[in-house]
């Protein structure tokens, strides 16, 4: 018995690990060089991902609350890497900082959140991990200590999330009076389209649209993610958002199957209001991070394009997708995080004439961007095309039309950024940048991705096997 | 002979590139790179025919065909038929000279020479493509590298025409992914294979859809009517070679793909849309016409003048007859080598006297005789001299058209016919400005004439010209039978007997 236990909860106990025994540290000891610590962290991190490989097994903990099965163990394996590039790429900017072991605390806590969050079957649990990793994040947001504009970022998101969580929470309580259950298995079975069923629905797809920034539940997103570090910015835009797509794949095609065409509907307007808003306010923004923040909704815009089709491969579609912009947008804040720690610059008229200084960085970003916008031959053009071919599989043929022209509006805002730092002069461009071991690193891993994951289908067709192969409810 | 060499070599070119230190060493390899693709093409062709003469009657030959995305039926199969064969030929010898001429480039040059050779495996893989889904894929692959080069190297308003030209061909692409997943999702099994779709045409109904979406996505591409605006800005602020390669190879992968995609796969939808495509195409060959009367700059002569050169080969694909697509085939082949050869005239003479406008420019024969020669005879056969490949190709598509009948399609081509007058007009009048003429400025005359590498690029292709211009019967040879499987399902009702 306690080997399962063991077995089964292998990820989240070796990152609990990690976390308590960065907390023995922090206590035990008085001065530690923040290189010592960062190097420590970035090796316990390796560790963590490589665990999270080894023996994946299927089975449910705790009375059915706590499932995991051969996806949700890869689903947390490409939170791991995610983490990891995201450590990695901080340490320029954490090199410097007063607290770095608070830093890693917070960070791991709400990955372990996010964990816990996957692996739930239960409303009530997966209600506890969204907030066990939103909580952590708001303080994360706040990090850049004598920045105001951090502080107001963390207010921003504390108070947004608090208001979302309320939403989700009243309607998970109404799909509770309707239902008498809050277990996954059993409210498949006992769902039917009833005016209660349908409000609380809407509820907790608000809730899911406030964590993934979907129009209209975007309005925080650009301020915080302007407002927070850009190491916190890239977890929040990559990780928190994809730990949430994540589930939302299995809730909204097995919890709610019994809804799918009301949820067809509600997907199909919200991906194409989340796709127009995203892109046209991602036209004009001067703050490099605002731009990446509007483009990431954007992006949401085309996962939830993804979310209409069918389920095998519509899930499989969302889910390559995220490992995809993983790579593409962890690509992107990498260069900026390393732009920003290094000059503080973080306008986008600043990245002119950047290729004269930097053109590794400058080749690293644009592909990144070129990844964004769907060209070939990096990953992001056969994930959109995924996406966008799921969604056609339902003969959903307005919203793929809809979707190809945003991809033109959305080239158009990431040419400018390359045209910037390719095309145009400036008379005092950013200086030359030492790239340190670890976030060279964390950018090869991510170029790599970029190529390897679309031109090699294995990555594919191995999560497509994950779903298909996924055992019902 | 295994067509994946086409494109290994240039991507193992471009990665041998990167190692290099200097531009010096960069352009030594892409120019080494560049003959091994063309010897590599002429080996493709020279097999080519001798499978064709020992009685192999396959509609594509050296075919491949692996499983890529095995869960959505996504395949990587590759096989040329005639008309591959003569594209590729066609994209060796433009990028041989498009390195040949951009020599001096020492503005970053290795990036420069990277993306040529870049740009060309995406011409390659499109050519050899048999799989909407590869298709579509190296389509797109060549619309970065055009942007960064337009937008890098190019002169005037480089950065509005660098992005111009992505965003209406990404457009372009976007319609053209509307068609693919149409027919993906209406075919008998879903699947991209274009043999497979071919032999199994989708509904009637849904080819009324969705074919307006390829034809027009891969028709802006290739200057169709009143998607051509990205040509003229695109072309002019192009550097030399880029400009080469857009209007020789990347105009083509339109055509091509109108026919390959559009034409082969939805023939019945061809045949109802046929006299919209005329009449566009024909709006574009007279306008371009006319256009191109107005312009004072070399290059926009030049492009213009591919707006309207590039009608004939929608004419020629609208029309539906045997002949008339063979003519758009050979009009695809013999424009690429006289634009390219008239882009490569008109670097020359811009990076001398820093000018293109014919007001500034006179007398340059006395001056430089051999580019002289290069651009009347780049001129001539625009506005098809016999002897010269334009004649050839227009005559067959003027040929091909007539046999098409209807009072509104032979009217069609005596309009298009009667365009070549308006040809000659401005090319008349600039040639006998440029090269004949008073010198326009003094300090011209001591310009130097060609470099040994910008003659080596003007005689291959003038050689390209000549051959096709002199003895045509390869060629047709070599493309009318793909021409005739294009058509198999469409043109026999439409062709005189």
């Amino acid at each position: 018995m306690m080997n399962v236990f063991f077995i089964l909860l292998k990820q989240e106990l070796v990152l609990a690990v990690i976390l308590f025994l960065l907390l023995m540290i922090k206590l035990g000891s008085k001065e530690r060089s923040n290189t010592s610590t960062l190097t420590l962290v970035q090796v316990l991190l390796l560790v963590n991902l490589a665990a999270g490989f080894i023996m994946p097994a299927t089975g449910s903990l705790f009375g059915g609350m706590f499932v995991t099965d051969a996806l949700i163990v890869l689903e947390k394996n490409i939170l791991n890497l995610g983490l990891l590039v995201v450590s990695m790429m901080a340490w320029p900017w954490l090199l410097r900082h007063k607290h770095v072991t608070e830093f890693y605390l917070l960070l791991l806590s709400a990955t372990l959140g996010m964990f816990f969050m996957l692996s739930s079957h239960n409303l009530l649990m997966f209600y506890l991990g969204l907030e066990m990793f939103t909580i952590p994040l708001a303080a994360l947001a706040n990090f850049d200590l004598d920045r105001k504009t951090s502080g107001e970022a963390a207010m921003k998101m504390i108070i947004s999330s608090a208001f979302s969580s309320g939403l989700l929470l009243f309607g998970i309580s109404l799909l509770y009076g309707a239902t008498g259950t809050l277990q996954y298995g059993e409210l498949s079975q006992l769902l039917h389209i009833t005016p209660l069923v349908l409000f609380g629905f809407v509820l907790v797809m608000a809730g899911f649209g406030f964590k993934i920034s979907a129009v209209p539940f975007h309005l925080w997103t650009a301020d915080v993610y302007e407002g927070a570090p850009v190491a916190v910015t890239a977890y929040l835009s990559v990780l928190s958002k994809g730990a949430v797509l994540f589930v939302l794949v299995p809730v909204l095609y097995k919890v709610f199957a019994v809804l799918a065409i009301p949820a067809g509907h509600a997907v199909f307007i919200l991906a194409v209001a989340t796709m127009i808003i995203g892109n046209l306010f991602a036209l004009r923004q001067q703050n490099i991070k605002r731009f990446l923040a509007f483009s990431s909704i954007a992006q949401v815009g085309f996962i939830l394009a993804g979310l209409s089709g069918q389920a095998d491969t519509g899930g499989t579609a969302v889910i390559y997708f995220v490992l995809v912009y993983l790579f593409s947008n962890l690509g992107a804040f990498g260069v900026v995080a390393l732009v920003s720690a290094c000059s503080g610059k973080e306008a986008v008229d600043d990245y002119k004439g950047f290729y004269r200084t930097n053109p590794a960085l400058s080749w690293v970003l644009a592909l990144s961007l070129f990844s964004l916008a769907g060209i070939p031959p990096l990953a992001g053009f056969f994930g959109k095309f995924f996406l966008l071919l799921a969604a056609a599989g339902k003969g959903n043929y307005t919203l793929v039309i809809v979707a190809a022209l945003n991809m033109v509006v959305a080239l158009y805002y990431y040419l400018r950024i390359v045209r910037a730092m390719f095309m145009e002069d400036n008379a005092a461009p950013i200086a030359r940048i030492r790239i340190g071991p670890a976030p060279g690193l964390a950018l090869v891993i991510c170029v790599a991705g970029m190529l390897v994951t679309g031109l090699l289908s294995g990555a594919y067709e191995y999560i497509y096997r994950l779903v298909t192969a996924q055992a019902p409810l | 002979m295994s067509l994946n060499l086409l494109l290994v070599w240039p991507l193992l070119t471009v990665l041998v590139m990167l190692a290099a230190k200097t531009v010096r060493q960069t352009r030594v390899l892409a120019l080494m790179g560049a003959v091994c693709q063309l010897l590599l093409c002429a080996v493709l062709l020279y097999s080519y025919q001798a499978e064709r003469a020992a009685g192999n009657t396959a509609a594509f030959l050296f075919e491949e065909n692996h499983s890529w995305y095995a869960a959505l039926q996504i395949r990587y199969h590759i096989g040329v038929d005639g008309m591959s064969v003569a594209m590729i030929l066609l994209t060796a010898v433009v990028v041989l000279a498009g390195v040949l001429v951009s020599w001096r480039q020492t503005v970053l040059g290795r990036e420069f020479f990277f993306l040529l050779m870049f740009l060309s495996v995406g011409a390659y893989g499109f050519f050899i493509s048999l799989d909407l889904f590869t298709l579509f894929f190296f389509l797109e692959l060549a619309v970065i590298p055009k942007f960064l080069l337009i937008g890098i190297w190019g002169s005037g308003q480089k950065n509005y025409s660098a992005m111009k030209l992505a965003l209406l061909l990404m457009g372009g692409s976007a319609l053209i992914f509307v068609g693919l997943t149409g027919l993906y999702f209406n075919a008998a099994t879903p699947g991209f294979d274009m043999t497979v779709l071919a032999a199994h045409p989708v509904s009637a109904a849904t080819q009324r859809f969705f074919f307006p979406f390829l034809f027009a996505g891969f028709g802006i591409f290739t200057a169709l009517f009143p998607f051509h605006t990205w040509v003229p800005d695109g072309h002019s602020s192009a550097p030399t070679a880029a400009s080469m390669f857009l209007a020789g190879i990347s105009m083509k992968l339109g055509g091509y793909g109108c026919l390959r995609a559009a034409i082969w796969l939805m023939p019945a939808a061809a045949q109802e849309y046929s006299w919209v495509i005329v009449l566009l195409a024909t709006i574009a060959i007279l306008y371009g016409a006319f256009a191109t009367m107005m312009q004072t700059d070399l290059k926009y002569i030049n492009a213009y003048s591919s707006v309207s050169h590039c009608g004939f080969v929608l004419l020629g694909i609208g029309m539906l007859t045997k002949t008339a697509v063979t003519g758009a085939i050979l009009q695809m082949v013999s424009h690429g080598l006289m634009t390219a050869l008239f882009f490569a005239a008109i670097g020359m003479v811009y990076d001398r006297t820093h000018t293109r406008l014919v007001s500034r420019l006179g007398g340059l024969l006395r001056i430089m005789p051999f580019m002289s020669i290069v651009f009347v005879v780049a001129g001539l056969c625009s506005l098809g001299l016999p002897g010269l490949s334009g004649f050839v190709a227009e005559m067959t598509v003027f040929m091909g058209a007539w046999q098409r009948q209807g009072m509104g399609y032979h009217l069609a081509t005596l309009a298009a016919a009667a365009s070549i007058v308006v040809t000659a007009v401005y090319i008349l009048r600039a040639v006998g400005k440029v090269i004949m003429g008073p010198v326009a400025a003094g300090e011209h005359l001591s310009l130097k004439d060609a470099s040994w590498n910008e003659r080596l690029a003007a005689i291959l292709l003038l050689a390209g010209i000549i051959a096709i211009g002199f003895a045509p019967g390869w060629l047709v040879g070599l493309t009318e039978p793909s021409a005739g499987h294009l058509l198999q399902q469409t043109g026999d009702v439409l062709t005189p007997h």
